[in-house]
């Protein structure tokens, strides 16, 4: 059990994005940067949202983008990507949003047990300002729990 | 027991929840079952479910339901979790 493969490609620190939209395209960018996903991932990820609203921003500051599996999705992976400025996605308690992660997942069964290590990431209240303090890639791994 | 968390894809958020719930259930001595779901199949799924776990943006399409309902706003707040669940589980 680990986390989904996060890639250098897909840690992007300090994206400028002016509304919810922006900030989950950079998400689905880094993940097709990293080759986790195809570019068209994106709009699978904002398309969730438009559907069902901003559940996604699961806790305060952070938003876990992400899509069901499909053919958008060429492996599993995570990106990270911290905002200059937070954005609102419109969630009643959790706005504005610092921090967004994608994930793409090939699988969702055998999935489920390796999203489970983000919990235990961010279950650590420090984890989510630490991460939209971060100026270097290798500081997000370490935040991440991933050995350098 | 049966608990079943529900989001839109049944895979990044649920599971975070479903893991935390477990957690929780566990240091308050609770045996249940937790299931992550999507919305999609809640009808299914949350049949026989003692507890849906959710955000507000689900309750309406949930819809009618035996289970109690619980909205969590922080997926990672184990405080939080814990007082919502031992409410609903009285």
């Amino acid at each position: 059990m680990a986390l989904p493969p996060l890639a250098d490609e897909a840690i992007v620190l300090g994206a400028v994005a002016d509304n919810w939209r922006e900030a989950v395209r950079a998400a689905g960018a880094a993940l097709a940067d990293s080759g986790a996903a195809l570019p068209a991932y994106a709009d699978e990820m904002i398309r969730m949202i438009e559907e069902h609203g901003p559940y996604v921003v699961i806790a305060p500051g952070l938003a876990l983008a992400h899509a069901r599996p499909g053919p958008e999705v060429l492996h599993n992976g995570l990106a990270v990507v911290t905002l200059q400025t937070p954005v609102n996605f419109g969630h009643p308690h959790n706005d504005p949003v610092s921090v967004v992660l994608g994930l793409a997942v090939a699988d969702a069964e055998a999935h489920l047990a390796s999203v489970a290590d983000l919990a235990n990431v961010f279950n650590d209240d420090d984890a989510i300002p630490a991460l939209a303090a971060a100026t270097t890639a290798d500081e997000v791994k370490r935040i991440m729990g991933i050995s350098l | 027991m049966k608990i079943v968390a529900i989001c839109g894809a049944g895979i990044g958020s649920s599971a975070i929840l479903k893991v935390n719930a477990e957690r929780v259930l566990a240091r308050l001595g609770i045996e249940a079952d937790v299931t992550a779901a999507d919305i999609n199949s809640v009808k299914e799924i949350a049949a026989d479910a003692q507890v849906i776990l959710t955000s507000a943006e689900f309750v309406e399409a949930i819809g009618k339901t035996y289970a109690d309902v619980v909205v969590i706003n922080n997926y990672f707040d184990a405080a939080e979790l814990t007082q919502k669940l031992e409410t609903s589980l009285g």
